[in-house]
């Protein structure tokens, strides 16, 4: 594994490798000294072309974490708008010294294309690519389940028997798609529970089943539901009617959590919208793991940066 | 001037000497009079001289990505002697002067006529008609109004246009395509695009469009061209049209009859184009409507971009692909050889239809004795590599580079004159004084 665009690219050992390695990582954290000297004289370049302060920090921490050198670009919007080309950026942070490059956009596959180009030689991370893949939130979430799930027994062991239902706008994120592949990848069974406007066409070889509304796939007792962020202009675009409505079919409520077995766990990427995909008591009950995955999010970083660092250029 | 073509295979089976004299076909059969210059035509097919309905020359305006001149130069090493220049443009085609320029710097390139295609909206913008009359009489002519790259979108501006421009025995080529249903969409939507979170583009924004001008034509009593067909719903309205005795053509490119949306998993932008590469069932689909008439043309969409432009991200790279140098061998791989079209149909598709459908003259009876020597000399027996330096054009922007393909273009005769000679273009000096 020489870069880390697509969940769909990670075999099944890669994948259980990567969350058993977090492990590790999140050992790491817990000790007095928090780093490890693994990168040390290397340099991982943060390049956000979309504003997401958190990932930011948290790819920077990771980096830290394995005692590397940052650099941080950032700008707001297409990179062709500020009339500078994606080429030209990259190319200009590797001549400055960058072996990982983690790339953040907005526009969906340009760590694809990035890798396809040829243009630089470092290890590039999709740090979340417009509506298409996020791949170290899947693998961080991935990890979330498993200690939830299964504990102290959880290194060496996929998801396999567990079903997770990921609820709410799937066209738009790149959350579900990167989760979707490494679920599958896990031997989760997922089922996507959304409105018609919200779910992509055609995926039937998804592998997922399909249900209307959020009750329908309670109903299914599933072990997680993972709710997402709904960006308020799906609104304005007609998507659906009013922030109400939505919250009534598909938000995650006390009386839908109290359906649910009290060992299932309630998950969201951040930043919420309380209120809307998910109530204010769900977020901070104990069945929530929202602040355990950006806990966690540090540690699968460092496991993945851990894990590119073995391979050559 | 003559020039004696000799041996060359004929579309219909046969084999023929062709002579030209001053610009005109005088003899097909044995030729036994001498000749100034002779080419020796065996294992070649003489094809007319191609006339491509849809081409973007790009200048003025977009002179770093095509000129009228190296946009000719490719078009010739394609084995035309026909374009249309579509009218999006900086500034756009919709005045009579702009469109007389475009005549007048084609004739001083000299490898092809250039037809200016006049804009059907000032500006392309939409609402207010071009000058329409004043472009249809102009020394240049124009016969093809269109706003390609945007769609006539607006009911009401689509019914004058049909009514004002067929007073004046001009056709209307419409871009079909919703603007509503497409808003920010970048590839077919489905499958593939569900996957790569590309924002989709819906079969159904192309085939409503097509649904509705076809019921405006028949209405208005109008001609309407249908550009870059692209889905299996399409033929079939087309195909419902026809049988109602609607006056609609309708066209595909060469890349939607071969490619689909599988080519955007890589997110190589150069698979980006518009209206968007489609599925196997529609490039199926596209292919039998040529076999049986739907599709009357093969249009090439010739749509240059500098490779500045297209080194981006997928959403930031523009729509379009070349097309001209390739046309012929994608035509003979995808439609000749699979069973769908014999020779003497890619010269109706390619060269008579669509001269018929912009009403130029000289096409209607290929290679008969008396019409100005137009003419394609090809090798379908030639197969090779492409590399960029099979494109002749300023742009390089061609899905098909490192792809092997059949045929190849060995001459090009446009109005007697030798444009292509041994498969190299001829230089720009000798076509002019020619």
């Amino acid at each position: 594994m020489r870069h880390l665009i697509s969940t769909r690219d990670l075999s099944h050992s890669e994948a259980v490798g990567l969350l058993d390695t977090t492990i590790d990582m999140v050992d790491v954290r817990s000790r007095d000294i928090k780093k490890l000297p693994t990168l040390r004289g290397k340099t991982v370049a943060n390049v956000f072309f979309e504003d997401s302060t958190r990932t930011r920090l948290s790819f920077e921490a990771a980096a830290l974490g394995l005692g590397a050198d940052v650099m941080t670009f950032t700008s707001q919007g297409s990179s062709v708008s500020k009339g500078e080309s994606l080429k030209d950026t990259l190319q200009t942070l590797e001549a400055m010294g960058a072996e990982f490059i983690v790339l953040r956009h907005s526009n969906s596959g340009v760590a694809s294309t990035v890798t396809n180009s040829g243009w630089v030689d470092s290890h590039i991370i999709n740090a979340g690519d417009g509506t298409h893949e996020h791949p170290t939130q899947a693998l961080l979430d991935a990890f979330t389940m498993r200690s939830r799930l299964l504990g102290e027994d959880a290194r060496g062991r996929d998801l396999d028997g567990f079903s997770v239902v990921i609820v709410g706008d799937i066209l738009h994120s790149r959350v579900t798609r990167s989760n979707v592949w490494l679920l599958r990848t896990l031997g989760a069974a997922v089922t996507l529970a959304a409105p018609k406007t919200l779910l992509p066409r055609d995926i039937d070889d998804w592998g997922v089943s399909l249900v209307s509304t959020l009750d329908d796939a309670i109903d299914q007792k599933p072990d997680v539901v993972m709710t997402l962020r709904v960006q308020k202009e799906r609104m304005s675009s007609g998507f659906f009617p009013s922030e109400s409505e939505f919250s009534s079919v598909w938000g995650m409520n006390v009386s839908r959590l109290r359906r649910l077995a009290p060992t299932a766990i309630v998950m969201h990427p951040g930043p919420m919208n309380r209120g809307l995909e998910i109530s204010g008591e769900v977020a901070d009950s104990p069945q929530s793991t929202v602040t355990e995955q950006v806990a966690n999010g540090v540690a699968a970083r460092m496991a993945l940066l851990y894990t590119l660092r073995g391979e050559s250029r | 001037m003559t020039l004696l073509i000799r041996g060359a295979s004929l579309v219909g089976g046969s084999t023929a000497d062709i002579l030209v004299a001053d610009g005109i076909i005088r003899e097909v059969g044995t030729v036994t009079s001498k000749a100034d210059r002779v080419v020796d035509a065996s294992g070649l097919v003489a094809l007319p001289g191609l006339v491509d309905l849809h081409t973007h020359l790009r200048e003025p305006g977009g002179e770093s990505a095509e000129t009228i001149l190296s946009g000719s130069r490719a078009a010739a090493a394609g084995g035309f002697t026909t374009v249309h220049a579509m009218a999006n443009t900086s500034p756009v085609a919709d005045t009579a002067e702009l469109v007389e320029m475009v005549v007048a710097r084609g004739r001083a390139a000299g490898y092809v006529d250039v037809r200016p295609v006049g804009a059907v909206t000032r500006g392309l913008g939409g609402d207010q008609l071009a000058d329409i009359g004043a472009m249809a009489r102009s020394s240049a002519r124009v016969t093809v109004f269109s706003d390609d790259g945007h769609c006539v979108g607006d009911a009401l501006v689509m019914r004058r246009a049909l009514e004002y421009v067929s007073t004046f025995g001009g056709v209307i080529a419409q871009h079909a395509q919703d603007p509503s249903l497409t808003v920010d969409a970048v590839m077919n939507e489905g499958a593939v695009s569900s996957e790569l979170g590309l924002r989709g583009w819906p079969r159904v924004a192309e085939e409503a469009i097509i649904a509705r001008d076809v019921l405006l034509a028949e209405y208005v009593g109008a001609r309407l061209h249908v550009c870059h067909v692209s889905t299996a719903g399409s033929v079939d309205v087309v195909r419902w049209a026809k049988k109602r005795g609607i006056a609609v053509t309708a066209e595909v490119t060469p890349h939607h009859l071969l490619l689909t949306d599988e080519s955007a998993r890589n997110y190589d932008p150069i698979f980006k184009v518009n209206p968007p590469l489609r599925t196997s069932e529609d490039v199926e689909a596209l292919r039998s409507a040529v076999a049986d008439g739907t599709i009357d043309i093969i249009a090439t969409d010739h749509a240059p971009h500098t490779a500045a432009s297209k080194d981006s991200s997928w959403n930031d790279a523009p729509f379009g692909m070349v097309g001209l140098e390739s046309a012929l061998s994608i035509v003979q791989l995808s439609l000749v050889e699979t069973g769908h079209l014999s020779w003497e149909g890619v010269a109706r598709v390619m060269s008579v239809a669509p001269a018929d459908i912009g009403r130029v003259a000289g096409y209607d009876s290929p290679l008969a004795v008396g019409s100005p020597a137009n003419i394609s000399l090809i090798d379908p027996s030639h197969s090779a590599t492409w590399s960029r330096e099979s494109l002749r054009g300023r742009s390089t922007n061609s899905p098909f580079v490192g792809r092997e393909l059949p045929g190849r273009v060995i001459a090009t005769i446009f109005n007697g004159t030798e444009t292509v000679i041994d498969g190299m273009l001829v230089e720009p000096e000798t076509v002019r004084n020619a």
